[in-house]
């Protein structure tokens, strides 16, 4: 395990040239192209809104304003986390022409996955700023510091993850319909639509066992809350659980390796 | 021009074993949630039943090499380039390969089909194991190799299965391995191609490179190949200098397709015979008409197999005899071969032909005649004797025949029909085509010369 850990690193041209390819390759052939890396945010963002200011404008509280923003802050990094585990799941399997006709490196495929989403979540970035600037949000730039560290163990974690489903979906098909309705509830059970403070006590033990939870807070501090990153330990908590993750994935991975050529 | 192997191994595979896990047939639709409700997750991934596709196979090629690895289908000689290729782990043993490789075994296995053929080259070209400096350098010499200079910015869903192989070739080919391990791509592609693939493999000989070279193709494993190894389920059969190899090979397919002939024969013959008792039976009571005895068949000309006649004459039984006098299904082209009839009369006979075709796959009579044809008058027949056509030399080109064997009256009354129920396979060094080859020679003028070939022909 150690041994091809150490070798990853070799690989990053290759893993550059795949993540290009993927980015190219999937707005291929639409109008619009790269737009939708911002388009689609923004329009998922525009349906959570419709429902919560003019559907069921009583269940959001009152002192989160500007609402949108408050959940923009945390439906990006989801869409990056959520979307990089449904795809990582099918990865070998769509890439198993490779794993079965070239020597190539299995884990690059699940890494690819994730960083083109992330590329997608930076992409979104963008119109993060244009609500921050439009609402003129005050933002402490020490605070800001944060960012990248909060996105980088977000990195570490979903690879993590990536690694251990692609892996097991070989075996078990039906992983990828089961995680499908996972992320939902999954995403329902962390704060990025509603703050943390309105769940019920009862409840909050079990979401801070949930990762997620740490990482929404610790977007919503850094851009949404005014006032210092109160959520730092739990940050640096969450990094080990983040590392762990990630050894683990790769543990399992690399212990079925060698079954992938046989059974994609 | 046969040239010497160096010493020092580029590929050398130790006693190496691998066995392929199959799961049950319940097992193969077992979910995530059975297994964890059963608490078996471990247990299922555990095989329950074992295929071992090789078994202890051990072989050096040296460097420079040209190896070649033949056997029948399922024999293992895909999962053996695999493992060389370290696509697959062998389950024990060991192999070690010196230098860089590059595996064709799927063309164009990493294109992406949305984006553009020269993207995809750069793409292909680092997963082979170039830098992106490399593929650069080389990009011109790919594209003209692979003749896709006019298309080369269309995306490669855009491309025609030729060009998609062609580009596929063209980058794994110049990735400059110092092994290539080939396997049956030259079953692909036009014959334009595969001359351009067999010119390039030749440079890489030239250059002193090691090939590893899987196919079907006999032909070109001893043109090609100085070494082979022919595997056999899973197991060396022989190894060592191709055309022996080869030789050897040959001669165990043709005992194995003699068995396979041999038995499809007697199931045929069982099936005929059952059909004509049973006929028989049905018949004993009306014995009116004995020509439609049997199924006796409209238009001769479209005849299937089957067998009809009075028996008054009966062929008891047929055997086809080679050279060797060993009798078979399998023979060569010039052969000299016999076709013998055990037959018997049941009363003494005056009036009676004995008869022989040979029917192509095709069901075209590639020839036909009988005694009476050829002037044998028949005087008497009394008991039990040998009836033998016999060729010196068939000259039949490659390919699948049946027999037509006969006994009957002078005006065609049938005593007993054998209608292609007898199978023997002609094979041959030359393919040639057609249902008839005359014994030839070519003769050129002094301007036409030809280099002398590998071994003298005559036909």
């Amino acid at each position: 395990m150690w041994h091809n850990l150490v070798a990853l690193p070799r690989y990053r041209g290759l893993i550059q040239t795949l993540v290009v390819r993927d980015l190219k390759a999937r707005y291929r052939g639409s109008v619009l192209g790269f737009f939708w890396s911002f388009i689609n945010p923004l329009l998922l963002l525009l349906i959570y809104n419709f429902v919560f200011s003019t559907v069921m404008p009583g269940v959001r509280p009152a002192d989160l304003e500007p609402y949108a923003l408050f959940m923009f802050c945390g439906i990006l990094p989801w869409t990056w986390f959520s979307s990089s585990l449904l795809e990582s799941s099918s990865t070998l399997l769509s890439g198993g022409n490779l794993i079965k006709k070239v020597l190539f490196p299995a884990e690059v495929l699940p890494i690819v996955t994730v960083l083109a989403n992330m590329a997608h979540f930076f992409l979104g970035l963008p119109i993060l700023v244009g609500f921050l600037v439009y609402y003129q949000r005050p933002l402490d730039p020490v605070e800001l510091l944060w960012f990248p560290v909060i996105v980088l163990v977000q990195f570490v974690l979903t690879i993590g993850l990536a690694l251990l489903l692609s892996a097991l979906t070989v075996h078990f098909r039906d992983l990828k319909d089961l995680l499908g309705n996972l992320l939902t509830l999954w995403f329902f059970a962390t704060p990025i639509i509603y703050p943390i403070s309105q769940a019920p006590d009862y409840m909050r033990w079990a979401m801070n066992l949930n990762p997620m939870t740490h990482l929404a807070i610790s977007y919503q501090e850094v851009l949404f809350y005014v006032g210092p990153h109160g959520h730092w330990r739990w940050l640096m908590s969450l990094a080990l659980l983040a590392v762990m993750t990630f050894l683990l994935g790769y543990f399992v991975f690399d212990r079925l390796r060698d079954s992938f050529a046989e059974e994609v | 021009m046969r040239r010497r192997c160096e010493i020092t191994p580029a590929i050398d595979v130790v006693n190496v074993s691998k066995v392929y896990r199959r799961f049950a047939r319940q097992r193969q639709f077992a979910t995530l949630k059975s297994a964890l409700l059963k608490g078996s997750l471990i247990r299922d991934l555990q095989p329950d039943e074992t295929f071992p596709a090789l078994r202890g196979v051990s072989f050096q090629v040296p460097k420079g090499c040209t190896y070649g690895v033949i056997g029948r289908n399922g024999s293992g000689k895909s999962t053996l380039l695999k493992c060389v290729a370290g696509i697959s782990r062998p389950s024990s043993g060991s192999i070690t390969v010196n230098g860089r490789v590059s595996a064709l075994i799927e063309l164009g296995a990493g294109f992406h089909p949305e984006i553009s053929g020269r993207e995809n080259v750069f793409i292909n070209g680092i997963m082979l194991g170039l830098s992106k400096k490399e593929v650069e350098r080389r990009f011109d010499e790919i594209v003209e190799f692979a003749e896709l200079q006019d298309f080369i910015d269309a995306p490669v869903k855009t491309y025609s299965s030729g060009m998609y192989m062609r580009l596929g070739f063209a980058v794994a080919i110049h990735v400059d391995p110092e092994v290539l391990l080939v396997d049956e791509v030259l079953a692909v592609g036009d014959q334009g191609f595969t001359l351009k693939c067999l010119d390039k493999f030749a440079e890489f000989r030239r250059k002193n490179k090691t090939i590893l070279l899987v196919t079907h193709s006999l032909d070109l494993v001893e043109k090609f190949c100085d070494q082979a190894l022919w595997l056999d389920k899973g197991q060396t059969r022989a190894e060592g200098e191709s055309k022996r190899v080869v030789a050897s090979y040959i001669i165990d397919v043709e005992k194995s397709e003699e068995q396979e002939l041999a038995k499809a024969e007697s199931a045929r013959l069982a099936a005929t015979a059952s059909k004509t008792a049973a006929v028989a039976a049905a018949a004993e009571d009306v014995p009116s008409d004995p020509v439609t005895t049997g199924d006796a068949p409209t238009d001769m000309f479209k005849a299937t197999e089957g067998r009809w006649g009075t028996r008054e004459i009966e062929i008891m039984a047929v055997s086809l005899q080679g050279p060797d006098g060993q009798t078979g299904h399998v023979f060569h082209h010039g052969d000299a071969i016999r076709v013998s009839m055990t037959v018997r009369a049941h009363q003494p006979n005056k009036d009676f032909v004995f008869g022989l075709g040979i029917f192509n796959a095709d069901g075209v009579c590639c020839y036909g005649t009988n005694t009476y044809l050829e002037e044998y008058q028949p005087d008497e027949f009394t008991g039990q004797g040998q009836v033998t056509f016999a060729v010196d030399s068939l000259q039949l080109v490659e390919g699948t025949y049946r027999l037509d064997v006969a006994a009957h009256k002078l005006d065609g009354y049938p005593y007993d029909y054998h209608r292609l129920l007898y199978t023997f396979r002609i094979k041959s060094r030359t393919k040639d085509v057609g249902i008839y080859r005359p014994a030839h020679r070519w003769e050129f003028s002094p301007g036409i010369r030809f280099k002398a070939p590998d071994a003298p022909r005559t036909f």
